[in-house]
């Protein structure tokens, strides 16, 4: 049974004048031990689909369809106390900026033995030790002093790196990653990558990772799936997804970074136009007017999802035209 | 922390020194002579020069402002010209006085502040925001003598509730915490409050629903907090900036406002202060401001050091 499973979830957000269709019939599977990277650019959806596994988007103010199951719990179902004992415990997030999601006026230690003894019980001190014990597990140097550090005394990396010790520290199952190194320098971020990869092992959690860097996903997933106005256009094992793209999308977004063959100098490929406009789609395939494979055809018609190869998907109707890259 | 103490007293000596030339400077800047209300009109130059010679006016300036801070330094800040008691006492007794109808104000003001703001900004939007938010606006912008007055017209003429005016019951001596006193208090007391109580709910709910929106409250709720698990984060962000403005807002309080004490004959600073100024007492104007704004000064210096203890992000070097 997979850890998590996504079954045509749809988000709208309905605080504005006009509906924003954020999500739009998002299915998706994330076995024990898998990492799944959501790929997309802003505004695709990846973030709020991730945040809708926790129920974080504004209840007054969205509206969320669908069923989502994590763990073997309908979260959907889940109210009041149910629901609190999910968040952090079954399921839990990190955040792209550890600087915002800390609180700046707790020190980390007490940040994470809060969470703790919120859902383990015991006492202050057994909190204080689990946090211990984590900041050693993610190696923060002088881990002893550093849990008495207010967040903005740490470094971007060793924040990320507490941000982390948080979200492991009651032994979740599912680890929601929102693109959790963007914020940090080159450097770091490789050695956050490679901290979460092993982590994400030892734990063997079942892991999203959202994010707009495809040679992140490819670094730390499995398989990637690709978002576009708030619907996956693709998804397949990541070998498959780079050697092998099948949707528009997903070229353009593999020629637009820069390869080792560009030449000096030599301009970058990159999709012309914008994502549309969430709150008035236009029928058909989203991505048509921004296509250089597109027909007339793809203004109409919402292609379906369809099997290009065993475990590849693709929502395109010109999937056969992408077949002998052009150009 | 002890560093951080003396450093910021150290800050304080400069304010403190400009307040008082200020203080000093009054009596040559206003208007007119400054023994205009203590000579007849028919005063002989003679005459006049003695006195000037007995006030000390014919020193030079400096010479002047030394021996008014000496003599202020050692709590003598001179006599009043019209009841030629100490200045010193006359102020005290106005500021004890003062002190209680601000603190009791403030109370009050915060309390229904922040109760006001904190639900405005948690249910932004709502018709209960707009509900405080429209009970804040009408609180700072109404006149508050006039609110005073239409208080003691319902409370005392009409109902007979609460006395109108004074401290206490007539004859009684000094501030006691007995009933009849406290009724006393009540009116000009809730009059008072309004003017905090409006500025702490728009600040508050602004504080609030910032701080709401900043992505640790919703990594909080990821983290499996409850509503009052992430209030009590909220609170604890909010509070440094919180005590900032009830701590001005006691300051300004302790001006005493001239309107409201003088509707409710409550002989507090803002009560010396008019008479002061109307019986061009200029040792009375020169002793109140100069307590005051030390008061102001002080008051600055608590609220600087306790926000430093709330918040670790504020300097302590």
């Amino acid at each position: 049974m997979s850890a998590v499973e996504l079954q045509g979830l749809n988000v709208t957000f309905t605080g504005g004048t006009k509906p924003v269709r954020a999500v739009r019939g998002v299915d998706l599977g994330v076995d024990r031990g898998e990492t799944v990277a959501l790929l997309g650019e802003s505004g695709s959806g990846k973030s709020v689909t991730l945040r809708a596994l926790l129920r974080l988007n504004p209840e007054r103010k969205s509206r969320i369809e669908g069923s989502i199951r994590v763990a073997g719990q309908d979260v959907m179902a889940l109210r009041g106390r149910a629901l609190e004992d999910f968040r952090g415990k079954v399921a839990s997030m990190i955040f792209q900026e550890p600087s915002l999601a800390l609180d700046p006026v707790y020190t980390l230690g007490a940040q994470i033995a809060e969470t703790v003894v919120k859902h383990e019980g015991g006492s202050r001190a057994a909190g204080w030790a689990r946090a211990l014990e984590l900041f050693r597990r993610v190696r923060i140097p002088e881990p002893e002093r550093r849990l008495n550090a207010y967040p903005h005394e740490m470094s971007g990396g060793m924040r990320q790196r507490a941000m982390i010790a948080l979200a492991l520290a009651c032994r979740p199952q599912v680890l929601l990653a929102d693109e959790p190194t963007t914020a940090l320098d080159a450097t770091v971020q490789i050695q956050v990558l490679l901290l979460l990869r092993e982590l994400q092992r030892e734990f063997g959690l079942a892991t999203i990772f959202v994010t707009h860097d495809i040679g992140v996903a490819v670094e730390v997933a499995d398989r990637i799936a690709v978002m576009y106005a708030g619907r996956i256009v693709e998804t397949g094992p990541v070998r498959e997804i780079i050697r092998n793209p099948r949707h528009p999308y997903t070229i353009g977004l593999l020629r637009a970074r820069m390869g080792h063959e560009q030449r000096r100098g030599a301009r970058l490929e990159a999709i012309p136009g914008a994502p549309p406009d969430l709150s008035a789609l236009p029928p058909g395939c989203a991505f048509a007017p921004r296509c250089r494979f597109a027909e007339p055809v793809c203004s109409v018609q919402d292609p379906a999802e369809e099997a290009v190869a065993p475990q590849h998907l693709v929502r395109c109707l010109r999937s056969a035209a992408t077949l002998a890259p052009a150009g | 922390m002890t560093l951080f103490l003396l450093r910021r007293l150290l800050y304080a000596l400069p304010i403190v020194l400009g307040v008082s030339l200020v203080c000093f400077a009054l009596v040559h800047i206003a208007p007119g002579d400054p023994l205009i209300s203590v000579l007849p009109p028919d005063a002989t130059d003679e005459v006049r020069a003695r006195m000037m010679a007995a006030y000390g006016f014919d020193r030079p300036y400096h010479e002047q402002f030394l021996l008014w801070a000496w003599r202020a330094l050692h709590g003598d800040l001179g006599m009043s010209i019209a009841t030629a008691r100490p200045v010193a006492s006359e102020v005290i007794r106005a500021v004890g006085n003062t002190l209680i109808l601000a603190v009791a104000a403030t109370v009050i003001g915060f309390a229904f502040g922040l109760l006001f703001g904190v639900v405005a900004g948690y249910f932004r939007d709502s018709w209960i925001d707009k509900a405080a938010s429209t009970l804040a606006v009408v609180g700072v912008s109404v006149p508050h003598y006039w609110l005073g007055m239409v208080l003691v017209i319902i409370f005392s003429s009409e109902l007979g509730w609460l006395p109108a005016t004074g401290m206490g019951p007539s004859g009684s001596s000094g501030w006691v915490p007995d009933l009849e006193h406290l009724k006393h208090l009540a009116l000009p007391a809730l009059t008072m409050s309004v003017i905090p109580m409006g500025i702490v709910a728009r600040t508050t709910r602004a504080l609030v629903a910032e701080i709401l929106s900043q992505d640790f409250v919703g990594a909080l709720r990821a983290k499996g907090l409850s509503e009052g698990g992430v209030f009590r984060h909220v609170v604890k962000n909010a509070a440094p900036t919180a005590i900032a403005v009830m701590g001005l807002q006691l300051g300004y309080l302790l001006g005493g406002s001239i309107l409201i004490e003088t509707v409710f004959s409550w002989p507090g600073t803002g009560f010396l202060l008019n008479n002061a100024i109307f019986q061009r007492d200029l040792p009375l104007l020169q002793g109140t401001i100069l307590v005051l704004a030390l008061f102001f000064v002080v008051l600055n210096l608590v609220v600087d050091v306790v926000q430093t203890l709330l918040d670790p992000r504020i300097q302590r070097a």
